[in-house]
C-alpha cells in the first residue's frame, strides 16, 4: 500500500478496492516500522489521522461530495502552524508552542479531505541545507543512513523517500524543498513567489519564503500545488491569478520546447556524477525534440552572498518577535526587561540561527546597510534581470539541483560556508520569485539520488509541470525506491 | 569582524552570547562578511534596489468588524500572564 503514489491511492478508493481508514493504517504502520531509523517526523498524529480518514470514509458511503485529496495521507513540515498541535519550528524557543490556527495551507488540505499524518522536521527555522540544525533530531537520508536528507525540509523529503507519507508539504527559502528533494530522489516544486498563501507560514525570509509541495511524482506535486495555490485575503503578496488545473494538462508535452541551460550551472565546484546525470537528463529531452541553447545568467555567482545578506536581514526582522513576552521559551532568572529578552534567545536559539541573526543584524546596521543590505537587493535586481533575459529566449531553464548528491553527516556541520554553497543552483530562483522543481534523475555509482532542476519564469507552473513530466514519462528513475 | 564589532551586534540583536559563542561567532561571521564582499566587485551603479520579486502594492480592505481570537486564546502560550495582559518585569521605576 505505501509503495502508492497519491493518483493511485484516489482510484483505489474510488473502485471500492481501499478505504481511506486501510489507507492511512498503512502509512502509519510503516512509519512506526521505518520511522525509528529515519527520524523524519517530529509528532504523528495516529488517532486524528485515523478519526479524518473515517470521516472521509463515511462521506463517501454516504454519496457526499469529497475534496480533492480525500483520505490522502500527508506530513506537514513543522513550520505550518496547525491549530492545537504544536508547532515548534524545530526549534527549543518553539518548544511548547501551541498554535491557535491553522496555516492557509494547512487549512486547504483539512477542506480537500487529506489525512494530515503529522509533523516533519527541519533545520531550525527552515535555517540550514542538511535538517542538522533541528533542536530534537537529525533526520537520515533513506538511501544511506549515515547521510543528510538535504534541508531545510529534509523531514518531509525523507518521509515521502522513505514511503512514509505519498505527500508532504515543505517550505522553499533559498532552496529548501528542491535540493532535498534531489537529495532524497522525490519530486519537489518551489513555487513562483506569492502563488501559495504564506498566512501561518512562521516567517525566515518574507520576501522569498514559499510552501510547496513534495511528492512521488510529477502528478503528486501538481495535484497538492492545484489545492493549495490561490489568493488568500491574509497574505497581501498572494496574487490575484487564477490557478490552472494543472492536474488536467499535464500529459500534454511542450511543443515546441526550447530549454535554456545556463553555462554558469556547469561550473567549477559540481561534482561529475551529477554533471553526467544531468546532460543525460538534457539529452532526454533532445530526444523528445527539444531544443537545446545556451544561456548566460553572469550575475548568478552572486547569488550566494546577495541571499545571505538579503535573507539574513529579513530573519533578523522577523525573529525579534521570540522576546519571551507573547509567546515561547522566557529565561528563567534574568535582571529587568532588556536581560529577560537577551538571555531568552540566548538560551533559546541555536547556532546556525544565532548566526543568521547576528549576519542580518550587522547588513542592517548603521554604517553598514548601504554597503552590505542595499547592496545586495542591488544584485538582486541584476540577478532578476538575467533569468528576465534568459526567459525571453527560452522555456525553461534546467541545470543540476544541487552541485553533490546527500554528503555525510556531520561533514560540513562546522563550516556554515560550504554548507551555503550547497543551495548555489537554488538561491537565484528565490531572488528573482521564479517557481522551479526537481525531479529525480539518475544516480551515483554509489547508489545516492541525483536531481534535474528545471525553473520557468514566475506563475509558469503549468508549463513548468508538463515539462517535468515529459523527462518523467521517458525515464524509471522515480520509481526507484530505497531499501 | 572585531570581537568588539560581535558583541555590539550581539547587543542590537538582544542575543546573549558566551565567552566561546563569542570566540566562534568572530571567526565565523569574519569568513562569511569575507565571503559577502564579492559583492563590491559588482558594479550596480544606477540599480535600483530590488526589495521583493513582485510589484508589491499596499492592499487596502474593508474596515469591517469580525470574530477574533479571544483573550484566553491570545495568551494561550505567554510564558507570564496576569489577568487579560502579557506580565513583563517593570520597564518603568
Amino acid at each position: 500500500m505505501h509503495e502508492h503514489t497519491a493518483a493511485e491511492l484516489l482510484q483505489l478508493q474510488k473502485q471500492g478496492q481501499a478505504s481511506a481508514e486501510e489507507i492511512t493504517t498503512a502509512f502509519l504502520q510503516h512509519i512506526r516500522q521505518r520511522d525509528p531509523q529515519i527520524h523524519a517526523f517530529l509528532a504523528v498524529d495516529e488517532a486524528g489521522a485515523l478519526e479524518q480518514a473515517r470521516k472521509v470514509d463515511s462521506k463517501r458511503k454516504h454519496g457526499e461530495a469529497l475534496g480533492a485529496l480525500a483520505g490522502i495521507p500527508i506530513a506537514v513540515k513543522d513550520v505550518l502552524a496547525s491549530a492545537g498541535q504544536r508547532t515548534t519550528c524545530g526549534s527549543k524557543i518553539l518548544a511548547h508552542f501551541v498554535p491557535p490556527y491553522d496555516a492557509h495551507v494547512v487549512a486547504r488540505l483539512k477542506l480537500a479531505d487529506a489525512v494530515l499524518l503529522g509533523k516533519t522536521n527541519l533545520d531550525e527555522f527552515a535555517m540550514g541545507s542538511s535538517t542538522e540544525n533541528s533542536a530534537y533530531q537529525i533526520t537520515c537520508n533513506p538511501w544511506d543512513r549515515e547521510r543528510i536528507p538535504g534541508g531545510s525540509s529534509g523531514g518531509s523529503a525523507a518521509a515521502v523517500a522513505a514511503g512514509m507519507t505519498p505527500l508532504a508539504l515543505g517550505t522553499d527559502t533559498g532552496g529548501s524543498v528542491r535540493q532535498p528533494a534531489a537529495l532524497c530522489g522525490v519530486v519537489g516544486l518551489k513555487p513562483s513567489y506569492g502563488r501559495v498563501s504564506r498566512y501561518g507560514l512562521i516567517a525566515y525570509g518574507s520576501s522569498l519564503d514559499q510552501v510547496g509541495p513534495f511528492a512521488r511524482d510529477v502528478n503528486g506535486a501538481a495535484l497538492l500545488l492545484e489545492t493549495i495555490a490561490g489568493h488568500d485575503p491574509r497574505d497581501s503578496t498572494s496574487v490575484f491569478r487564477s490557478v490552472p488545473p494543472y492536474t488536467q494538462s499535464i500529459e500534454q508535452p511542450l511543443k515546441p520546447l526550447t530549454i535554456g541551460v545556463p553555462t554558469e550551472f556547469f561550473a567549477e565546484g559540481l561534482d561529475a556524477e551529477v554533471e553526467e546525470a544531468v546532460r543525460s537528463a538534457l539529452k532526454v529531452y533532445q530526444d523528445l525534440g527539444a531544443r537545446l541553447i545556451d544561456v548566460s545568467l553572469p550575475h548568478s555567482r552572486f547569488a550566494v552572498a546577495a541571499y545571505y545578506l538579503v535573507a539574513t536581514a529579513e530573519a533578523s526582522s522577523n525573529l525579534a518577535r521570540y522576546d519571551g513576552v507573547h509567546f515561547g521559551h522566557r529565561a528563567a532568572e534574568f535582571d529587568g526587561l532588556i536581560d529577560m529578552v537577551s538571555k531568552t534567545r540566548g538560551e533559546g536559539f541555536g547556532k546556525e540561527v544565532k548566526r543568521r541573526i547576528m549576519l542580518g543584524t550587522y547588513a542592517l546596521s548603521s554604517g553598514y546597510i548601504d554597503a552590505y543590505y542595499l547592496k545586495a537587493l542591488k544584485v538582486r535586481r541584476l540577478i532578476k534581470n538575467d533569468f528576465d533575459k534568459a526567459f525571453a529566449g527560452c522555456d525553461t531553464i534546467m541545470g543540476p539541483t544541487a552541485p553533490t548528491p546527500a554528503f555525510r553527516i556531520g561533514e560540513k556541520a562546522d563550516d556554515p560556508l560550504a554548507m551555503y554553497l550547497s543551495d548555489i543552483y537554488t538561491i537565484s530562483g528565490n531572488l528573482a520569485g521564479l517557481c522551479g522543481i526537481s525531479v529525480p534523475c539518475g544516480f551515483t555509482k554509489s547508489g545516492l539520488p541525483i536531481g534535474l532542476q528545471i525553473q520557468a519564469a514566475p506563475f509558469e507552473e503549468e508549463k513548468l509541470l508538463r515539462v517535468a513530466r515529459m523527462h518523467e514519462q521517458a525515464t524509471h528513475w522515480h520509481q526507484a525506491r530505497p531499501k | 569582524m572585531t570581537r568588539d564589532e560581535v558583541s555590539w551586534i550581539a547587543h542590537l540583536a538582544r542575543l546573549e552570547l558566551s565567552d566561546a559563542e563569542l570566540t566562534e561567532m568572530t571567526r565565523q561571521l569574519s569568513a562569511i562578511v569575507d565571503y559577502v564582499n564579492q559583492l563590491q566587485e559588482v558594479n550596480t551603479d544606477g540599480v535600483e534596489p530590488l526589495a521583493h520579486p513582485l510589484d508589491v502594492h499596499n492592499v487596502f480592505r474593508a474596515d469591517e468588524l469580525t470574530p477574533s481570537l479571544s483573550a484566553d486564546a491570545a495568551l494561550a502560550n505567554a510564558p507570564k500572564r496576569k489577568d487579560d495582559f502579557y506580565a513583563v518585569p517593570a520597564v518603568l521605576e
